[in-house]
């Protein structure tokens, strides 16, 4: 009988540990499954974050290191400078990349690293159990918001894929999302474009993924979707941030 | 090989380079400014990478993300610069990733100064950062010593799997002396195959994974105990000491790095007073060494531990007499260095009984 789907190899047999309803494992399955398509996966060597996605580690099915809180841009720089002819790429989340890791997130692209960053934004930390993230909503309840997210006291979100398009290391940055069939197509189809952008050389590339959280917001499985939709996407537009894939701007 | 003239910042880089190392990341700070300069001009000629990361946080993550993928590679800096260091260190010791730090010690707490200082030695030999680590620590006394323990570091380094620190101050770094490169035997810097770092599978059937989190408390505390068997290992194996005039010597001065060579200075100067007094140096820091205190203790009047700090490797000297004989301690801070003579006055009270 023809095999009309399988299991990625990008990943390991090692059962996900992420809550039901979160969307680690669907972005998890896409890195995996682009890296396995691009036939990268034997020269691919990933860096793990600190935070829900701790134990990426164990579930991609290719050479691992595990950084330090916000540290990973870092760890990946120090490894695609020994060995620049491999596929280096980050997995992490708001807290990692645009709390504690500001610094080495913005260096890291305006250096031109030639990695692949994977942000999963869910707007609030999740690991710790539900404070305040950089990226989380003005008025979004938080253990550490509980009146909501005031700007004269916690400040804006943090909107990294504009921030960092203005990087001229910059090579590929596009915010998506997961809420959706159709959605989730077009997040793998941008996963596929940073990392062409690393395989060609272009330099730092980053993926931006709204995702859900619905353990720490609170809410079920579907409506942590619906959330996504309607209260994060208005103030993350999704979209291409910048591109220097000439024939992916050709095919719009 | 001739001799060169060299400062002793240079002289770490290009022994570091001469041993293998192609990967250098740092940030500026002084005293030891001359290795980010001499490593930017000298790895491109030979093929390396010099990167100027953004903070010295930054830049001890690029070298655990280095040595974890198999690069020997150097990272230096001074005391603050350290500091904000040890979260990287305690990681890049918990997941044994080979690499080696050289702190060029300014005076200190807080940003303090920039003359020389041996105020971080509780920081290098105790920890530094989080959890249960040692850091195999070297101690140079000379610029010669220097590029050779530099070259030994990277050995040790990769066959304990473990940082090594090279601890210098600011004198050392910035002084000028003759430095032979020739002396380095390189057969004993070939660099094994490392089987275990993270190179991208290619046809390799297993993973490789560069970690330090164990959630398990009892395979955490099984991982603390096999570090432990490795630095009980280092502290037979990797002890390294001088000892001068201490067959028949009636006090004996305890000095590391550039005091240490003050002391040789002392030791003639009490000679001219009849007061026999000797030196014991150690080169490692950690591991401590204890030998040549257990050949001296039963002679030797007393101790004299001094240091460019307030104290702090006289308790190690303490631990290695145990109660047996007086230790003693005299010491500068803020970046003096001990004169000969006020450390001779020591001597005399000592010698006197005074003390």
């Amino acid at each position: 009988m023809a095999v009309v789907f399988e299991k990625t190899k990008g990943l390991t047999d090692i059962p996900f540990h992420y809550c039901p309803g979160c969307t680690h494992g669907i972005v998890h399955r896409l890195v995996a499954e682009v890296m396995e398509e691009l036939g990268v996966l034997n020269k691919a060597i990933g860096v793990a974050p600190v935070g829900c996605a701790v134990f990426a580690y164990e579930y991609f099915n290719c050479d691992m290191q595990e950084a330090a809180h916000g540290r990973a841009p870092a760890v990946a720089t120090g490894i695609k400078r020994v060995h620049p002819d491999r596929v280096v790429f980050t997995y992490q989340g708001d807290g990692d990349l645009a709390a504690i890791g500001t610094a080495e997130t913005v260096h890291a692209a305006a250096r031109g690293e030639n990695i692949t960053v994977i942000f999963i934004n869910n707007a609030i930390y999740g690991m710790t159990g539900g404070q305040m993230a950089p990226t989380s909503l003005i008025g979004q309840e938080t253990l550490t918001t509980p009146y909501g997210r005031k700007p004269g006291n916690n400040g804006y979100p943090v909107k990294m894929c504009e921030m960092l398009s203005t990087l001229d290391g910059a090579s590929y940055i596009e915010r998506v999302s997961v809420y959706d069939v159709k959605h989730v197509l077009q997040a793998k189809k941008a996963i596929k474009n940073a990392f062409t952008a690393q395989i060609n050389k272009k330099g730092f590339s980053m993926i931006e993924v709204l995702s859900s959280c619905p353990t720490n917001w609170g809410l079920s499985p579907n409506e942590a979707l619906k959330w996504i939709k309607d209260k994060m996407e208005p103030y993350y537009p999704l979209g291409v941030y910048k591109n220097t894939l000439e024939e992916v701007k050709q095919n719009g | 090989m001739a001799k060169v003239l060299m400062k002793g910042n240079e002289a770490l880089a290009e022994a570091a380079i001469q041993a293998g190392c192609r990967h250098y990341f740092g940030y500026p700070i002084t005293p030891q400014n001359e290795v980010t300069a001499y490593m930017a001009k000298r790895m491109p000629e030979v093929g390396g990478v010099f990167l100027q990361a953004e903070s010295e946080v930054s830049a001890i993550n690029m070298v655990y993300g280095a040595g974890g993928a198999g690069a020997r590679v150097l990272i230096t800096s001074s005391s603050p610069g350290i500091s904000l260091m040890q979260e990287g260190i305690s990681y890049i010791a918990g997941a044994e990733v080979p690499c080696v730090i050289a702190n060029i010690m300014r005076s200190g707490p807080g940003l303090g100064g920039i003359q020389p200082s041996q105020s971080d030695y509780f920081q290098a030999t105790k920890g530094g950062g989080h959890g249960d680590y040692k850091l195999i620590v070297l101690a140079p006394s000379t610029i010669q010593e220097m590029a050779d323990l530099v070259q030994q570091a990277f050995d040790i380094a990769d066959k304990y799997r473990n940082p090594v620190m090279i601890l210098g101050d600011g004198m050392l770094g910035q002084m000028m002396e003759p430095v032979d490169f020739g002396s380095i035997k390189k057969g004993e810097n070939h660099i094994e195959e490392k089987t275990w770092a993270t190179t991208g599978m290619g046809t390799r059937k297993k993973k490789n994974i560069i970690n330090s989190l164990e959630l398990d408390p009892q395979m955490l505390e099984k991982h603390n105990i096999e570090l432990f068997k490795k630095y009980e290992k280092a502290s037979k194996e990797e002890v390294r000491y001088e000892m001068t005039n201490c067959e028949d010597a009636e006090i004996i001065l305890v000095a590391y790095g550039t005091i240490a060579r003050v002391a040789k200075n002392v030791i003639e100067l009490a000679k001219r007073e009849n007061i026999k007094v000797g030196l014991i140096r150690p080169i490692s820091l950690w591991p401590f060494p204890v030998e040549p205190f257990e050949k001296t203790v039963d002679h030797v009047k007393g101790y004299l531990s001094i240091e460019m700090s307030m104290g702090q490797m006289v308790e190690d000297v303490k631990l290695a007499v145990n109660g047996r004989k007086p230790v003693y301690f005299y010491g500068r801070a803020g970046g003096m260095v001990p004169e000969s003579y006020a450390i001779l006055e020591e001597i005399r009270k000592l010698s006197g009984g005074a003390i």
